[in-house]
């Protein structure tokens, strides 16, 4: 067993973990932070999507060991005191979302989308989203969210 | 009997964002997965790696010695237990009257495997790690056989057999339609078209992968399954009735949230009851959670068929007469509706949205050493769609007609409509969805974009398809004649609360498909209730009085028309009610958007006094009607719904690469009437990109010789991915279906229906001018650029 230290969610944990113990699974089954999800073993369907150090990262290919002293947000984590993120409430807004299984992984991706590419229009948001499958809404509402979050950002930051 | 106008149209055909989405955006959701119960064990099964084997013998003792392990199980434990097999839902008899060939499907497989991922035994251990490493220690002699992965295979001299008992591989041969007014058709015909098309074997990939959570509470002998599944009262019933043998009374099975389904969490699987049986036998609860990997080798796949089709038209285009041979995978056993599948889901759909007066289909299906082959999004009629697509297609081709023009001149146009092949249908317009994807899509200005396309290297090319479909599988006791295993009703429960708020318990599950806002729409539209006082639940068999799940398309056709049902038993109680408190004659009371008004007074009573008058009855009809305010009903619909509908769509082909790009796709459906906008187009987007990705990249490939499946991981095989695909646009044109009281057809299988053809015509249109002529899908860059190869050698 090994202690790791992290800020999860804005908060400080220490874990003892087995080395080969997957930050995936530090956060769902020791932290209970079951909004990250597990779809599938080859690092392809992006439900497992968190942002350590505010960089999308897929949570099932990083060893909770290596994200030791770092600061992870996890989709329970994006709202703000109640308040949903524009990227929550874009989904939301846009049906962007069906079953909800690859919406928290989609939406971590998206928000370091729209945070350190503003600009990036339809196409670049259909390539930034090729580590996170859906198999419900086709695409096309989830992409129309995100540009309409980035959209309201720019506005507000405007 | 005609539609009801919505009591209150403010909801009904509302775009209203969905109320379930907030825990779903905010990572609230709750999957089997998530759930954790006190003393939880884990289960990790131990696979086939052979496509057929015999066990010669299984060796647990290094594993159940291994750290943690609580138990370790084999289909010999299995037998000892006396427990059944997994049940067919779905009984096809042969031509002969003989019925199909059904054989065992274990829970744990005791002698020999049948198909790579074969249950074989299981480890429950202490955690997850623990059972997986202990599996690796169970040690499995096999005696690899050799193997059938294709249908070909299975067909071919001398193959051999996955059971012995079915001859061939044949598990029942079937037809249904007019043979010798097909054969009459065909010899006075003009021209008769001939084409063959594959389907391609898809694997649905639910992105939330498979689990079960299984507690046997020994202190009140109850047992609790928690599963990822589309119909928890149908797994209680087959799982208590069939495989386990408890009572089912004492079985409460749960789906709480799950991530997507596309039919493949309908049936009931080996997992759910290995959990079950398993908790019982260690005293705790135990959960399995699929890896994708399993997933891939363990879900009921979909399609697998080989279809020849023969049209016979005369010179003018019309449609005499069609007759099509029909080859269908099964698998290795039967899933649960598997045998329905390519017959009374695919060949009663063989007139398509035409007037072809003669129609006969014969249906071979076929084992193999392959896993089980099932409904998966669309269930048949995409099969039907297609091969009709393409030979329309053909057809206006070897007359030198339009594509379209030979459509028009063959559209069913008078309603109701008894096809050859079984079916009638109610209502539709298939013009005008054909219009409107013309319009949508700006059919006008194709040409101007093909020589845009052009002038960049590119090969554009349009394709269109006329579909029809059918949903709603019903009625109970037709269903029954031919084959059902189970009735196909729905049920519900409309409860309005002492202070007038509803909750609405539906056998409908929804997996993504956003009942608890379309119900509640519906409720509180038909009750004249506020939105937010409606709440729906769904999916625990202790909760909800009976369900028949969601599948086929059904959610809101048959499980919205039996809420409506328990709806207007609540509107026909509350003016009893009304009339007794108002001192009048329950024949003067009109009920209207919440209020019982007395007719021509101002006099009233609202929904939520009436409701407290039924809870606190100081003041009530005691003599003639029981105290409370819930009513439950069942409801079993008349007839199928036929939604329609044309898609069109345009590709640009790199005759370099061979790549293919969707550039435009327009879907102009008839789902009839739609409760919520936003929900019905997201249900389209999602089927056409399950459509593109059967068209372009998706398949499911067995090695020949080992029977190993080659596409067993997203690292190849094709799903579609957001770079992959276009937006779309999607228009609607409502008939309304004229036999349910909401008037809806159903939107969730169209979009994967009606896309494949339009992709595959918009490719060899594109291709024509190079000479190719037939093409299969999936249509890789690699078979595209052999295509274009072979038709310029051959120029």
């Amino acid at each position: 067993m090994k202690r790791v230290t992290m800020q999860v969610n804005q908060k400080q944990v220490a874990v003892d973990v087995e080395p080969r113990t997957l930050l995936v699974e530090l956060l769902r089954e020791k932290l209970q932070l079951t909004g990250t999800h597990v779809g599938c073993d080859t690092s392809h369907c992006g439900a497992c999507v968190v942002h350590v150090n505010g960089k999308s990262v897929k949570s099932c290919t990083m060893l909770a060991v290596e994200a030791e002293g770092t600061s992870v947000t996890t989709i329970e984590g994006l709202a703000h005191k109640g308040t949903l993120h524009p990227m929550q409430e874009s989904f939301h807004r846009h049906h962007a979302l069906q079953c909800g299984f690859c919406t928290p992984g989609m939406i971590m991706s998206a928000v370091e989308l729209v945070e350190t590419r503003p600009l990036a229009d339809e196409h670049e948001t259909r390539e930034w989203l090729e580590g996170n499958f859906c198999r419900c809404t086709g695409y096309h509402n989830i992409v129309k969210a995100i540009l309409s979050c980035r959209d309201t950002m720019r506005e507000k930051s405007a | 009997m005609k539609p009801n106008a919505s009591q209150d149209s403010r909801m009904v055909g509302d775009a209203l964002p969905r109320r379930e989405d907030r825990r779903f955006v905010t990572g609230a959701g709750r999957y089997v997965d998530d759930l954790v119960l006190p003393d939880q064990a884990y289960a990790v099964l131990v696979r086939s790696p052979h496509a057929h084997a015999t066990i010669r013998a299984i060796s647990t003792e290094t594993a159940k010695a291994s750290p943690g392990v609580l138990g370790v199980f084999t289909g010999q434990d299995v037998a000892a237990d006396k427990v059944g097999g997994i049940p067919c839902g779905w009984l096809v008899k042969s031509k002969d009257g003989t019925n199909m060939v059904e054989p065992p499907h274990p829970m744990l497989v005791l002698d020999r495997v049948r198909c790579v991922g074969d249950q074989v035994a299981v480890v429950v251990a202490e955690s997850k790690a623990a059972a997986r490493e202990a599996a690796m220690l169970v040690e499995v002699d096999y005696d690899i056989l050799p193997a059938v992965a294709s249908i070909q295979a299975a067909l071919s001299d001398g193959a051999q057999t996955v059971w012995d008992q079915a001859k061939n591989n044949v598990c029942f041969d079937w037809d249904l339609g007019d043979k010798t007014a097909v054969k009459a058709a065909m010899n006075r015909a003009h021209k008769v078209v001939e084409l063959t098309v594959r389907q391609n074997r898809l694997i649905p990939n639910a992105i939330e992968p498979r689990a079960a959570l299984g507690h046997y509470d020994a202190a009140n002998d109850h047992y609790t399954l928690y599963t990822t599944s589309q119909n928890p009262h149908l797994i209680r019933l087959l799982m208590a009735a069939f495989v386990l043998g408890i009572p089912e009374h004492r079985l409460r099975v749960v789906a709480p949230d799950v991530g997507g389904g596309f039919g493949s969490k309908i049936y009931h699987y080996a997992e759910e009851a290995i959990v079950t049986w398993a908790s019982k036998k260690v005293g705790r609860p135990v959960k399995w959670t699929a890896e994708r990997s399993e997933s891939f080798m363990s879900d009921a796949h979909g399609r697998d068929t080989v279809m020849k089709a023969h049209l016979a038209v005369d010179k003018d285009g019309t449609f005499l007469g069609l007759c099509v041979h029909n080859l269908a995978n099964m698998g290795a056993y039967l899933s649960t509706f598997g045998p329905s599948i390519p017959t009374y889901l695919s060949a009663t759909l063989m007139a398509g949205c035409y007037t072809t007066p003669a129609i006969y289909v014969e249906v071979k299906a076929v084992f193999t050493n392959t896993v089980p082959v099932d409904a998966y999004r669309g269930a048949g009629r995409p099969e039907a769609a297609y091969l009709l697509e393409r030979l329309v297609d053909k057809a206006a081709k070897e007359l030198g007609m339009d594509r379209l023009e030979i459509r028009r001149r063959n559209f069913i146009r008078e309603f109701p409509y008894k096809t050859p092949v079984a079916l009638e249908y109610d209502t539709g317009n298939y013009d005008a969805t054909l219009d409107l994807a013309l319009s949508v899509g700006d059919y006008n200005g194709y040409a101007a974009r093909r020589e845009a396309s052009k002038s960049r290297g590119k090969l554009r090319g349009i394709g269109f398809s006329t579909y029809v479909e059918a949903c709603g599988i019903a009625p109970s006791a037709l269903v029954g004649q031919l084959g059902a295993r189970a009735g196909l009703y729905e049920a519900a429960t409309v409860r309005v609360h002492p202070t007038g708020s509803v909750s609405v318990f539906t056998g409908s599950h929804s997996h993504g498909q956003g009942h608890e806002t379309t119900f509640a729409q519906l409720v509180a539209g038909h009750l004249g209730v506020p939105f937010d006082n409606v709440d729906v639940v769904h999916g625990d068999t202790d909760r909800i009085p009976f369900g028949m799940g969601t599948y086929g398309s059904r959610s809101l056709s048959v499980g919205g028309s039996a809420l409506v049902k328990a709806a207007d038993k609540i509107i026909a109680k509350g003016k009893t009610i009304a009339a007794h408190l108002l001192q009048v004659a329950e024949t003067d009371v009109e009920w209207h958007c919440g209020e019982f008004r007395v007719r021509g007074t101002a006099q009233k009573k609202t929904l939520g006094e009436v409701a407290f008058a039924a809870y606190v009855p100081h003041n009530y009809p005691i003599d003639k009607i029981e105290p409370g305010l819930e009513e439950t009903a069942f409801y079993d619909p008349k007839n199928f719904t036929f939604p329609a509908g044309c898609h069109l769509c345009e590709v640009e082909v790199d005759p370099e690469t061979g790549v293919v790009e969707v550039v435009n796709l327009v879907a102009a459906d008839d789902v009839g009437v739609i409760v919520n906008p936003l929900v019905v187009d997201g249900q389209l987007h999602g089927g056409l990109v399950q459509g593109i990705g059967q068209a372009l990249y998706e398949e499911a490939v067995y090695d020949e010789d080992s029977g190993q499946l080659l596409t067993g991981s997203y690292l190849n095989y094709g799903m579609p991915r957001a770079s992959d695909v276009p937006s779309f646009k999607v228009g609607t044109h409502a008939t309304v279906c004229a036999h349910n009281p909401i008037g809806s057809k159903g939107v969730g299988e169209v979009g994967a229906i009606g896309c494949p053809p339009a992709v595959m015509n918009a490719i060899l249109d594109a291709l024509a001018p190079l000479g190719v002529t037939d093409l299969s899908m999936p249509a890789t860059p690699e078979k595209v650029w052999r295509a274009i190869t072979a038709a310029k050698t051959a120029q």
